[in-house]
């Protein structure tokens, strides 16, 4: 099948961008990982239509776009529930369902869940920026021209359609991660947690945190009860994705694709990759909790996990 | 060996981790961080090795080592004192010494302008670590005589080629960001360079010096 124009934008939902698994390597530069915060999702949803798990999709975040097919194509809809529909019609989520030329892909409104991500048959074509077609707005780069979607856009596939015989294929709900409105957040015990006031580290681990609504794909501010914490600034260091971090207010901030590499307030504690996808489903108002882990059992946990996912390869 | 009680390695979640060689701003502490940088760097099992002032983040895959291998392998590396990379290349950066922030900055370190720039732009930094967005590097020390606190309120846009000071570190705005530092010039230089690999003019351990134009 011809590569070219496969879906075009009739709405463009509240913010959608094109994403895949981040930019490798360039943290020395002060280039964040970017990519999908549900790392999980994207990959079902590519591995359901057979792409390799790091094509570019689309990250749907709080609702959904409307999509007419040009052509007829694979897709499959995982992570936030939005309701995705098909000319109307419920659209089953984590499976691949087959669009013919003129379908129309919709999301009638959210029921749980922050980010949704949408995945085509070929993988979606973008501007690639450092390795990644995933779009980072501070510097206008990936995706589609380094912004969100908007009307009237049409997205083309990156390479060849699969056969509609891929059609059906899912990943069961126990595959999924546990997704929760309140999650508890498996958390490795960070570098400066030794800095925090013991009665803080008991605050951290047992009071539930709100996200506020500063957050973003940089990362998310929570509310609770302060954190106190002993020295208020280190000299900067490299950071990862998951990190908590605690400045002098005492109301951490937890990092998500799009952080600062690097920083000077102390990390007390790291969001495990097994939990990263709950945190990335929360949105501003809903509540998580830490839980500490080693870093061996969150490594087990990943593991089980991958495992799902590479069932999907077979 | 007084080397190896000083260094701290803890994770940074569970496929990174933090190695922290001291806690100052020290061109001796950033060269070693460098060293220990470059030469995890080459480890297959090491995806990314990010030095800071006195640190190295290690991104790895924990399909390939576990978490207590690798910190095993750092301490033993650390002692070893790998030799220090190639000296950082000397960037010469033009300023137009005119920011809004000049005339208050002087006021506020009992200095004339005149002072400030002649300080300002006497000293070669160095880069200590690149980070905050695409392309800043934090330069410094800067001289005793110019350190100030952040601004009590920071500016919520801050055009990109600001050249900036806050404590001991100066730097140049790579993009419009929001920004807590002092503005006391400009320059037509881009630290974020989009089209090149990587994207930052400055690299940990470069050299700076500015020159008033």
């Amino acid at each position: 099948m011809e590569l070219g124009p496969v879906l075009r934008v009739e709405e463009p939902g509240m913010f959608t961008t094109i994403q895949d698994l981040g930019r490798p390597g360039r943290r020395s530069a002060g280039v964040p990982p970017g990519g999908a915060l549900d790392r999980f999702a994207l990959s079902a949803a590519n591995l359901l239509v057979g792409n390799t798990e790091g094509a570019a999709c689309l990250e749907c975040a709080l609702s959904g776009p409307t999509l007419l097919a040009l052509r007829s194509c694979l897709i499959a809809v995982t992570g936030a529930e939005f309701g995705a529909t098909l000319n109307g019609q419920d659209l089953p989520s984590w499976t691949s369902v087959f669009l013919s030329e003129g379908d129309r892909l919709a999301f009638a409104g959210r029921r749980w869940g922050g980010r949704a991500y949408l995945a085509v048959g070929g993988g979606l074509a973008a501007d690639r920026w450092l390795g990644s077609a995933s779009t980072y707005l501070l510097v206008g780069r990936g995706g589609v021209h380094g912004r969100a979607l908007k009307a009237r856009d049409v997205l083309a596939a990156a390479g060849p359609a699969l056969h509609p015989s891929v059609a059906g294929r899912d990943l069961s709900e126990q595959l999924r991660p546990p997704y929760s409105a309140d999650p508890e957040l498996a958390a490795i015990e960070g570098p400066h947690l030794r800095l925090l006031a013991p009665a803080s580290r008991r605050v951290l681990f047992r009071q539930p945190w709100t996200v506020s609504r500063d957050s973003d794909r940089m990362g998310y501010r929570l509310e609770g009860a302060p954190l106190t914490i002993k020295s208020t600034e280190l000299v900067s260091f490299g950071l990862a994705m998951g990190c908590l971090q605690v400045p002098p207010s005492g109301q951490p901030i937890l990092l998500m694709a799009d952080h600062q590499t690097a920083g000077g307030y102390p990390v007390v504690a790291c969001v495990a990759r097994c939990d990263l996808p709950l945190a990335a489903q929360l949105l501003p108002g809903e509540h998580l909790h830490f839980r500490l882990e080693t870093v061996e059992a969150a490594q087990a946990t990943w593991r089980r996990m991958r495992a799902g996912l590479d069932g999907l390869k077979r | 060996m007084p080397a190896r009680r000083s260094v701290r390695i803890a994770p940074l979640g569970d496929a990174a981790l933090l190695v922290e060689l001291g806690q100052r701003v020290d061109t001796a502490l950033n060269t070693r961080a460098l060293a220990v940088a470059a030469a995890l760097g080459r480890r297959r099992d090491v995806r990314e090795a990010v030095p800071g002032y006195a640190s190295v983040a290690v991104h790895y895959d924990p399909e390939q080592v576990t978490y207590r291998g690798l910190a095993a392998a750092i301490h033993k590396l650390v002692d070893a004192k790998p030799s220090p990379g190639p000296r950082g290349r000397l960037h010469r950066i033009p300023v137009t010494y005119d920011g809004p922030d000049l005339m208050a900055t002087a006021s506020q370190l009992g200095l004339s302008v005149h002072e400030v720039v002649r300080l300002h732009s006497e000293p070669t930094y160095r880069c200590f670590a690149i980070g905050f967005a695409p392309g800043w590097a934090y330069l410094g020390p800067l001289p005793e005589a110019l350190r100030l606190p952040r601004r009590r309120v920071p500016r919520t846009h801050v055009p990109p080629g600001s050249v900036a000071m806050a404590e001991l570190l100066t730097g140049v705005y790579p993009l419009p960001t929001p920004g807590g530092w002092h503005l006391i010039g400009r320059t037509p230089v881009q630290m974020f360079l989009p089209q090149s690999d990587p994207p930052s003019l400055l690299r940990t351990g470069d050299r700076v010096k500015f020159f008033a134009t």
